[in-house]
């Protein structure tokens, strides 16, 4: 992949009726990086998020991944482009077990059909066989073993959102979405996902684009921030730049900003 | 809080299919030995009534597994498939009188024309979200026995009057009766059906289906084509039924529109329910359910069945909200209270 960005995202532009709300952003998140946006309420965060894991249409600009146009795509396709993604509070499959939802996330990597599943042809018992020993493996990995039966909607919160991370990581993403981890975690719980957040990264070469309201995890975890603000982006660059740029303290502290452009 | 979008269907389907790898060989057992058992015990000791309503109540379980499938498994709720039961049984009523086609040969025809019929259903059905998908299908159940007795098609369908077919003689190997005969032919048909309905709903597309049910953004998020396997389930599940239908008509050795009504598809949810949503052997319960239980309220009051049946299904419903299929665990929850006591 030399020289070529992972996720290119060039000139996005979404309206909704009259509003802009996000008017002509420009970033790229490149192989095995962290990449945090973040932004005040209303600066057009989670429409961004939604095009690039295909919910929305952007207006104008267009996304590409791996060089491919991910614009126009459909949602189901997603993952099979190497774009996984978790959700802000949840999307979990609420009657099924633990296992099964992990199981979920490997489903485009079956080839198995409607007949030959009816029948049970071999081949079917080995495909899954095959991934079931891979979702034995994140559980594993994600201690989420001991209930691994268990109806997921059963469980803790903090347990449903590691569910929810290994449905995402059983699909062998390339990149990762997640949109909002650390909602409804306590201050211990968003540690423990700093340091999940570290290895998964390096375990799944894979690179994260973490759309987050809480500072100190995005600022602790990530290679690159992206601020957005009324739907433009206002800075980009390291944690240390990001946190220090004028424009970026004044978007959050609601001061004047500086020298922006009339 | 989760604030996760609840489809209609999702609240319907509480069952969840167990995996047990370690116990496959002891399951193996307990099936054959249930089989053997259904099989032998009426051949033994039913008269030729009581086996004619043992086979109709195998065509329904088979025709309750069919809605089950597109209901319980996928949340798309169907109240007219009583209409594809029909279509099967008007197709083998017509291939045996008009084609003089052995009756076994018109099974697969019957359930492709329906599985086709499901198919073409299906699609506007994706548009379609819970409620309104019921009453669209109701309208299809509604529809169907008019349709049945247009004077068009009155040369093929025999209209108002019907058409009579003749039961299948059993083959003289077996030195059993043709009503032995038939109900061991839709016994082993059942048992085939609902063993494959197993294999599939545990494998991925099982699980997709589920997956739809509870959540459809994430299953789209996970890589499955939402049309794609809506259609394909709805085509399977008329296809099921439809052969449900044509398994009846060799039953009944008669069809007839009014046999077909609305009532036909609204017995078959009652069945679906009763046996338990979501659950694999349930229709079997929900199947002998609307078969007899019929013939219970009658012998309970004659001057009003209706009132009775009521009861009885207000009185089910309350004691196994989960259904039939849901007593073990009802069972199991109560021994817990006790010693808790």
């Amino acid at each position: 992949m030399s020289g070529v960005a992972l996720l290119e995202v060039s000139n996005i532009v979404v309206r909704f009726g009259g509003v802009t709300a996000v008017g002509g952003v420009s970033f790229a998140v490149d192989d095995q990086q962290i990449c945090g946006l973040i932004g005040p309420n209303g600066a057009g965060k989670t429409t961004l998020f939604n095009c690039i894991s295909g919910i929305y249409q952007p207006n104008e600009g267009d996304i590409r991944f791996r060089g491919e146009m991910v614009t126009g795509q459909p949602r189901h396709r997603m993952i099979g482009l190497g774009i996984g993604r978790t959700f802000q509070n949840l999307a979990l499959f609420r009657s099924l077990s633990v296992r099964d939802n992990v199981l979920a996330g490997a489903h485009h990597l079956g080839r198995a059909g409607f007949i030959a599943c009816g029948l049970h042809l071999p081949w079917v018992g080995r495909e899954a066989a095959r991934l079931d020993a891979e979702a034995q493996r994140l559980m594993a990995m994600l201690d989420l073993t001991a209930v691994a039966e268990v109806p997921v909607a059963s469980l803790p919160f903090g347990t449903q959102k590691r569910v929810e991370m290994a449905r995402a990581l059983i699909g062998q993403p390339r990149l990762l979405l997640l949109d909002e981890p650390a909602a409804g975690l306590n201050h211990g719980e968003v540690d423990e996902l700093a340091g999940l957040l570290r290895r998964v990264r390096e375990g799944f070469n894979l690179s994260i684009l973490l759309v987050e309201h809480h500072m100190n995890l995005v600022m602790n975890v990530s290679d690159k921030v992206v601020a957005l603000d009324f739907g433009r982006k206002i800075a980009d660059g390291t944690p240390h730049d990001v946190r220090n740029d004028p424009d970026v303290i004044a978007a959050y502290l609601g001061e004047a900003p500086h020298e922006r452009a009339a | 809080m989760s604030t996760s979008q609840q489809p209609i269907g999702g609240t319907l389907g509480t069952e969840v299919v167990p995996v047990a790898p370690g116990v496959n060989l002891l399951r193996a057992a307990i099936i054959l030995l249930a089989f053997a058992m259904a099989a032998a015990v009426p051949i033994a000791f039913a008269s030729s009534y009581q086996l004619f309503q043992l086979t109709l109540a195998g065509t329904y379980a088979i025709a309750i597994l069919g809605l089950n499938i597109v209901t319980g498994f996928n949340g798309q709720i169907s109240l007219g498939h009583g209409a594809f039961y029909a279509v099967g049984a008007y197709t083998t009523a017509i291939l045996m009188t008009h084609f003089d086609m052995p009756y076994w040969e018109t099974l697969p025809i019957a359930a492709v024309v329906c599985g086709v019929l499901g198919f073409g259903v299906g699609f506007p059905a994706l548009r379609l979200g819970g409620l309104y998908l019921a009453l669209t299908t109701f309208s299809l159940a509604v529809a169907v026995p008019q349709i049945l007795k247009y004077r068009g098609v009155e040369d093929w369908t025999g209209g108002v009057q019907g058409t009579f077919l003749v039961k299948p003689d059993a083959p003289e190997f077996t030195g059993l009766n043709n009503d032995q005969y038939l109900y061991l032919f839709v016994l082993t048909l059942a048992a085939l059906l609902f063993l494959m309905m197993a294999n599939l709903l545990h494998s991925r597309i099982g699980r997709a289906m589920r997956s739809i049910r509870d959540h459809p953004t994430a299953a789209e998020a996970m890589g499955m084509d939402i049309a794609r396997i809506k259609t394909r389930t709805f085509a399977l599940s008329a296809g099921i039924t439809g052969l449900a239908g044509a398994l009846s008509a060799i039953a009944v050795e008669y069809v007839a529109p009014d046999s077909f009504n609305v009532e036909l598809s609204i017995n078959l949810f009652v069945g679906m329910v009763v046996g338990g949503v979501g659950s694999i052997v349930g229709p079997i319960f929900g199947g002998l359910f609307i078969v007899f239980l019929p013939n219970v309220a009658e012998s309970v009051s004659r001057a009003a069945p209706g009132v009775i049946y009521g009861v009885i299904l207000i009185f089910f419903l309350y004691l196994l909200p989960q259904g039939f299929a849901g007593f073990p665990r009802r069972i199991a929850a109560l021994f817990r209270k006790r010693r808790q006591d």
